[in-house]
């Protein structure tokens, strides 16, 4: 601190205002290492890629492509059905969205344009901490609680774990993150659309339903799509209550149990030692990685899009 | 702007009656509550949920507490020795390499970006790439640190050890200590910089003096979120190669040894464990139940901690 003060005894003088030779080292040596750090996230994206792609290729390459289109997901016997894992996915992500579109949207419209501010501060709280639950506890809950009790009474399915429990799951985890990005979305609409509504005489319901979301929906498309983007990439739920272990037989009803991507990744990977080294099954966990990479990052940048027409129309 | 809103409601529902003749505006109502009802779905599956959870874990958390946090892992749910001290010293580690590797990394780059990046395409990028970062699934980040640190890497982090998951979980959280940091340094009023450069203050001592005990609380309630997040993680630990069955050894909490052994045991996993045991020895659920109260007292003091602090500070700075 000292030597960046001017001397009052020596008075001002040009060189007061330069900086000294060690002064400045030293600040061109904070600015590169910070700039390093901001290097590493670039760094871990490059890695991301090249560990999914090295060995995905090998898997690529080396595979029969016809055990990759078969009766379902046993790899330890060299059976790679990709589309018993992209349909599991497929029917948890639509049960997590039938679940968390409504009520996510709903929460978000009344906190944005009904609550009372007193009311806002105190549900919302609560909201951010059922966004905080880590995702293996809200597996427990689906497999001991969801299963039981509305699968199994509700639908007449399995007291055990099946996509429907998982897809419901899945649905309470996105509940908060649907409602927090579409809450962002409405408050961004200018409070002078609402005024002019109100003032041409139009209800509050009207308001809100035919200026609010119009105005909104950039942002509520965006809250939808990084939902979905979410859904498929969660993998305690559906891991733990999705109902299938280590292997499925392809099936397209939500009540049976299967296998979708992140679930039959992390069956395949338990006890990593058992899967270095035995034939492709390794590699056949990069090869489903990066389509969920892929799939999940295209759906990421199309959300990203319609975050920033947002910004840019207020 | 409150006010006006008032003033436009008041106007808005006397003009209705007064063309309408009609006392209250039924469809209104139906649909305010409506709203009301699925906000109130989602509290209620999170009360549920948490008596869920604390009722299946009573037998095992009033019958014995302190055995069960320093009880380890066993192959029968009865076993007076079961508890999950290992997977408490396993997520302990995970924190601390969370906050040695993210930290740092994550606020140095909110700074870069926030006090030195030019706005070109190059900073752009690096932040569009964050952003795309913060959206990949965690079990991607579970490949990386499968292949890099636990293959190509073991021998200097000792394979499928904590080191591995450690890192790969720092990595995970990262793009979110990022982000957080960047919103609250980038809320630092402009005019406590150019005092700062008034008095003469180079521009790191203008950062160290100003923008960072500014932005202090809001970079803080990044780190707790994303510490909350990374200790709640279960699936790159998975991929990483968390024990499954039993974990023969129990370190204790500063065992350093222990951080590139061959094995680890983490709170989310010992869950999952005991979930997937339940199947044959049913009493392993209510272990499970009283491992995720342990864990959900951790995660939701971090929440709100950090919920209180963001909300303390922006009623404070208006």
């Amino acid at each position: 601190m000292s030597d960046t003060r001017v001397d009052s005894a020596k008075g001002f003088s040009v060189e007061s205002l330069t900086a000294n030779p060690r002064q400045a080292r030293k600040e061109r040596l904070i600015r590169d290492s910070l700039g390093a750090t901001a290097l590493v996230s670039v760094l871990i994206s490059g890695l991301i890629i090249w560990s999914l792609f090295s060995e995905a290729w090998t898997f690529m390459v080396e595979v029969d492509w016809g055990s990759v289109w078969d009766i379902g997901w046993f790899p330890r016997r060299g059976i790679y059905d990709i589309k018993t894992l992209i349909v599991a996915s497929l029917i948890v992500t639509g049960i997590a969205m039938i679940v968390a579109g409504p009520l996510g949207l709903g929460a978000a419209i009344y906190l944005s344009e009904y609550a009372r501010p007193g009311v806002r501060r105190t549900l919302k709280p609560i909201l951010e901490i059922l966004a905080g639950i880590p995702s293996v506890v809200l597996g427990f809950f689906a497999l001991e609680w969801i299963a039981p009790n509305v699968v199994k009474t509700l639908f007449g399915g399995p007291a055990a774990g099946s996509l429907l429990a998982a897809g419901i799951g899945v649905g309470v985890l996105v509940v908060p993150l649907v409602a927090s990005i579409s809450e962002d979305a409405m408050k961004a609409v200018p409070m002078s659309l609402r005024e002019a509504s109100s003032g041409l005489g139009a209800r509050k319901i009207t308001t809100t339903i035919r200026v609010v979301l119009p105005a909104a929906v950039s942002g509520l498309m965006a809250a939808f799509i990084v939902a979905v983007s979410r859904a498929l990439g969660e993998t305690m739920v559906v891991f733990m209550a999705g109902g299938a272990a280590q292997t499925a037989v392809y099936t397209h009803d939500p009540l049976e149990g299967s296998l979708p991507l992140t679930a039959g990744m992390t069956s395949l990977a338990r006890g990593t030692d058992s899967v270095v080294g035995e034939g492709l099954t390794f590699q056949s966990l990069f090869f489903v990685g990066l389509l969920l990479f892929v799939v999940t990052f295209a759906l990421n940048v199309v959300a990203d899009r319609f975050v920033h027409r947002v910004r840019e129309q207020y | 702007m409150a006010k006006a809103r008032l003033i436009g409601d008041r106007t808005n529902k006397m003009m209705v009656q007064a063309m309408e003749r009609r006392a209250a505006d039924v469809r209104g109502r139906v649909f305010q509550i409506t709203l009301l009802v699925t906000l109130l779905i989602s509290l209620f599956i999170l009360g549920v949920l948490i008596v869920d959870v604390v009722v299946d874990a009573w037998g095992v958390l009033t019958g014995r507490p302190s055995g069960f946090l320093t009880g380890t892992m066993r192959s029968l749910s009865g076993d007076p020795k079961l508890g999950v001290h290992q997977a408490l010293v396993g997520t302990f580690w995970i924190a601390v390499f969370v906050a040695v590797f993210a930290f740092p990394i994550g606020i140095g780059a909110a700074i870069w970006l926030e006090e030195y990046a030019l706005k070109n395409r190059f900073t752009r990028f690096i932040e569009l790439n964050i952003r795309n970062l913060a959206g990949v699934p965690s079990i991607v980040y579970g490949l990386l640190g499968l292949f890099l640190f636990v293959k190509s890497l073991g021998g200097l982090t000792g394979g499928k050890s904590i080191a591995s998951a450690g890192i790969t979980l720092a990595i995970l959280v990262l793009p979110i200590v990022i982000i957080t940091a960047q919103e609250a340094i980038r809320a630092v009023p402009q005019g406590l910089k150019e005092g700062a450069y008034g008095v003469g203050a180079t521009k790191w001592t203008m950062i160290r003096s100003q923008v960072l005990p500014y932005a202090a609380p809001g970079i803080f309630t990044g780190t707790l979120l994303s510490m909350s997040r990374g200790i709640g993680e279960a699936a790159p630990l998975l991929l990483v190669g968390a024990v499954s069955g039993r974990l023969g050894s129990n370190p204790g909490f500063f065992d350093f040894s222990a951080i590139n052994a061959e094995a680890f045991m983490a709170m989310p996993v010992i869950i999952v464990e005991w979930v997937q045991n339940s199947g044959r020895d049913p009493g392993f659920a209510e272990a499970a139940a009283a491992a995720i109260v342990v864990l959900l007292v951790f995660v939701i003091l971090m929440n709100a901690a950090a919920i209180f602090l963001r909300n303390h500070f922006e009623k404070k700075r208006g």
